[in-house]
């Protein structure tokens, strides 16, 4: 079962992982980071397959997965 | 076995300043993350253009030389003529490569010299404020075409993958982009290629990677996302071209 | 050992260039320095060293940068025109630092002008043609075997001062051919290290070259660094050569080839019994105004003579003590002052009537 985190400090909020996560399972958080934005935010952890997508994608590196799959 | 997504390790730990949803981001991972799956950091010299990612050397954690705007193929062709065993490339944006550095660019890739290129056509000047690039494409709006880029004005926007493609000196062209899982997928593959191409000596590699930029292109990085996939990659198609 | 052979001016600072241990070397033609791009062309891959002929001197110059980001001794060389258009990259070299060595082998200008010789760069050399606060070492021959001696010393001074050194020569220097005395044994300049280069950051935290700095106050703290090495160089590095000086009463103030001219007229003239004398700059930056001063104290005529319309008479009048006077006679555009007219020049001085 994959173990994700995210950067909060540093995502930019984008949606990029939001956009193109295959099980949606990513959304805005509510709370504004330090810098004044909503971040991306997991919605379930054990929803989340560890395909990478979401690391793929993301400009700022925030996203980190440890037990994913390759795809 | 499990695959871990962890952060390159020739990528440093720090923010960087790139707008919300730039594709130079994206990139300057995929160019760290293909050199540590090459192991080649300790010898890996990178050249950075004048532009958004004139400060790259911030983020990559291996030697760095940064060029006079345009000149960076030049610098480069004498750092990989000067030590061949070193792994060289030059990183830069539409401007620097395809408007001042054009001469350079054909130059260096009709000589065949054995270098990698990370061509990063994002259509428009970003440093200096969303002018009109050679990429620029017809009736697009920038800071220099506000009514839209006029053909009879400003001439056609500059497939100069495609004019490389035709030196025989140029091993390989390939155009990508990082707008979708896909396509970035790929992107990762043809850095790396590029890369893989230089240490077998096979000679000059350019990867065109048509990139986000959603602040100087007036729209939200998803809006930015689909323009590159539906409109931009129409005219700047993607694939191996050489 | 002790050799001597017939060489033109280009083709000795060739020789010169290789023996001072340069391994790169980036031209593209343009008369009247072509024979030295040529020399570069068939005695440097011979010699262990790269040789490319670039799209154009910008593009060379830049390659110079990346050789000397390598810590490869590079150098370059082209005529007025192409020079012009490498001072972009002359800025960015001794903004980043680098040691490098670049040939100006003067023509007639402005524009296109003509492949005759001229002095006509000489504010351009000195006074920095590329922009911001910078500074090249330049140093100009006035004969082939000086043209050999002063390239090595380039490359000593351009490693010793991580900066930009120049070699003003001349169409007169470049294309006429003297005797040359080397020694084909002496060593290159010591290489100096160098940890600085982009080499791969391997077993040392990565190098960067570069002349940009983004935080507010970098840029202002870096060419703080900048000028005091510049002050370093104005302090050691003033060449002259002064003669004739025995009771002067008149100094002729001459570079390069201008200055051989010069000489034969103020011999001419001591024959006669005129009291004249012969001061001569070799390092056109640093200007040695140290020593002018100093002659200036007791000598209060001088008189400039440049194949230009006065460019480093500025500096002759920069650094002369108050109540020292200094005349000037110029002729560019391919045009040189002849020895006849040097000396009517200098008869005006010593009677008074050139400050009338």
């Amino acid at each position: 079962m994959a173990k994700i985190t995210i950067n909060k400090k540093r995502c930019k909020g984008c949606q990029y992982c939001i956009i193109f996560c295959p099980k949606k399972n990513i959304t805005l958080d509510k709370t504004l980071n330090e810098n004044g934005l909503s971040t991306a935010a997991i919605i379930s952890e054990d929803n989340c397959t560890g395909c990478g997508i979401c690391y793929l994608m993301c400009p700022d590196c925030c996203i980190e997965i440890t037990g994913g799959i390759k795809i | 076995m499990p695959k871990n997504y962890k952060r390159p390790g020739s990528l440093y730990d720090t923010a960087a300043h790139y707008c919300p949803g730039c594709g130079h981001g994206i990139l300057h991972r995929m160019v760290a993350q293909a050199i540590d799956e090459l192991g080649v950091r300790e010898k890996t010299i990178a050249i950075a253009p004048v532009g958004c990612a004139v400060v790259a050397y911030d983020y990559w954690q291996f030697d760095c030389a940064e060029a006079a705007h345009g000149r960076a193929l030049a610098v480069a062709t004498a750092i990989k003529r000067c030590q061949p065993d070193k792994l060289v490339f030059t990183y830069q944006g539409d401007g620097d490569l395809a408007a001042i550095g054009t001469a350079e660019t054909i130059h260096a890739a009709n000589r065949g010299e054995n270098l990698s290129v990370i061509f990063v056509n994002n259509a428009v000047y970003g440093m200096t404020g969303g002018q009109m690039a050679p990429t620029t494409l017809l009736s697009q709006k920038t800071a220099t075409t506000p009514l839209g880029r006029d053909v009879k004005l400003s001439g056609y926007p500059l497939k100069i993958s495609e004019m490389l493609a035709l030196l025989d000196g140029v091993y390989s062209v390939e155009r990508v982009s990082v707008s979708n899982p896909k396509e970035a997928m790929n992107a990762q593959r043809a850095i790396k290629q590029a890369f893989e191409n230089q240490l077998q000596g096979k000679g000059f590699s350019i990867v065109e990677v048509l990139s986000m930029c959603p602040t100087y292109w007036y729209k939200t990085p998803q809006e930015s996302l689909k323009w590159v996939d539906e409109i931009m990659s129409k005219y700047f198609v993607l694939g191996k071209l050489k | 050992m002790k050799k001597k052979i017939l060489i033109s001016g280009n083709e000795a600072m060739g020789e010169a260039a290789i023996r001072a241990g340069c391994k790169f070397y980036a031209g593209y033609p343009i008369t009247p320095q072509n024979e030295l791009t040529a020399y570069m062309a068939s005695e440097l891959p011979k010699r262990g060293g790269i040789f490319i002929q670039s799209e154009s001197e910008l593009a060379a110059i830049n390659m110079v940068y990346g050789a000397s980001a390598s810590g490869v001794r590079a150098m370059t060389s082209s005529s007025s025109p192409g020079i012009s258009l490498k001072q972009e990259g002359i800025s960015y070299i001794s903004g980043a630092q680098l040691p490098a060595v670049a040939i100006n082998v003067m023509r007639a200008g402005p524009g296109l002008g003509n492949i005759w010789p001229a002095q006509s760069d000489y504010f351009q050399a000195t006074k920095g043609g590329g922009h911001g606060d910078y500074h090249m070492i330049v140093l100009a021959p006035w004969s082939v075997q000086e043209s050999y001696g002063l390239t090595r010393l380039a490359f000593e001074l351009a490693d010793r001062y991580r900066a930009m050194a120049m070699i003003l020569s001349d169409g007169i220097l470049g294309q006429m051919m003297e005797p040359l005395e080397f020694d084909d044994e002496e060593p290159m300049p010591a290489l100096i290290a160098k940890p600085w280069a982009l080499t791969g950051a391997q077993g040392r935290e990565p190098n960067i070259v570069k002349s940009l700095s983004i935080r507010f106050g970098d840029v202002e703290k870096h060419n703080l660094v900048l000028q005091k090495n510049f002050s370093r160089i104005m302090a050691k590095e003033q060449r002259f050569e002064a003669s004739y000086l025995e009771g002067a009463r008149a100094v002729v103030v001459a570079y390069g080839s201008m200055a051989r001219i010069t000489q034969a007229a103020v011999v001419n003239l001591r024959r006669q019994g005129k009291r004249v004398g012969l001061f001569r700059p070799i390092s056109l930056w640093p200007f040695p105004a140290k020593e002018l001063a100093r002659l200036s104290k007791k000598i209060k005529k001088f008189l400039v003579v440049e194949m230009s319309y006065g460019q480093m008479v500025e500096d002759v009048r920069l650094s002369v003590c108050p109540g020292a006077r200094v005349g000037f006679y110029g002729r560019s555009g391919g045009g040189v002052p002849t020895q006849k007219q040097v000396e009517r020049e200098m008869l005006k001085v010593l009677t008074n009537n050139k400050y009338a």
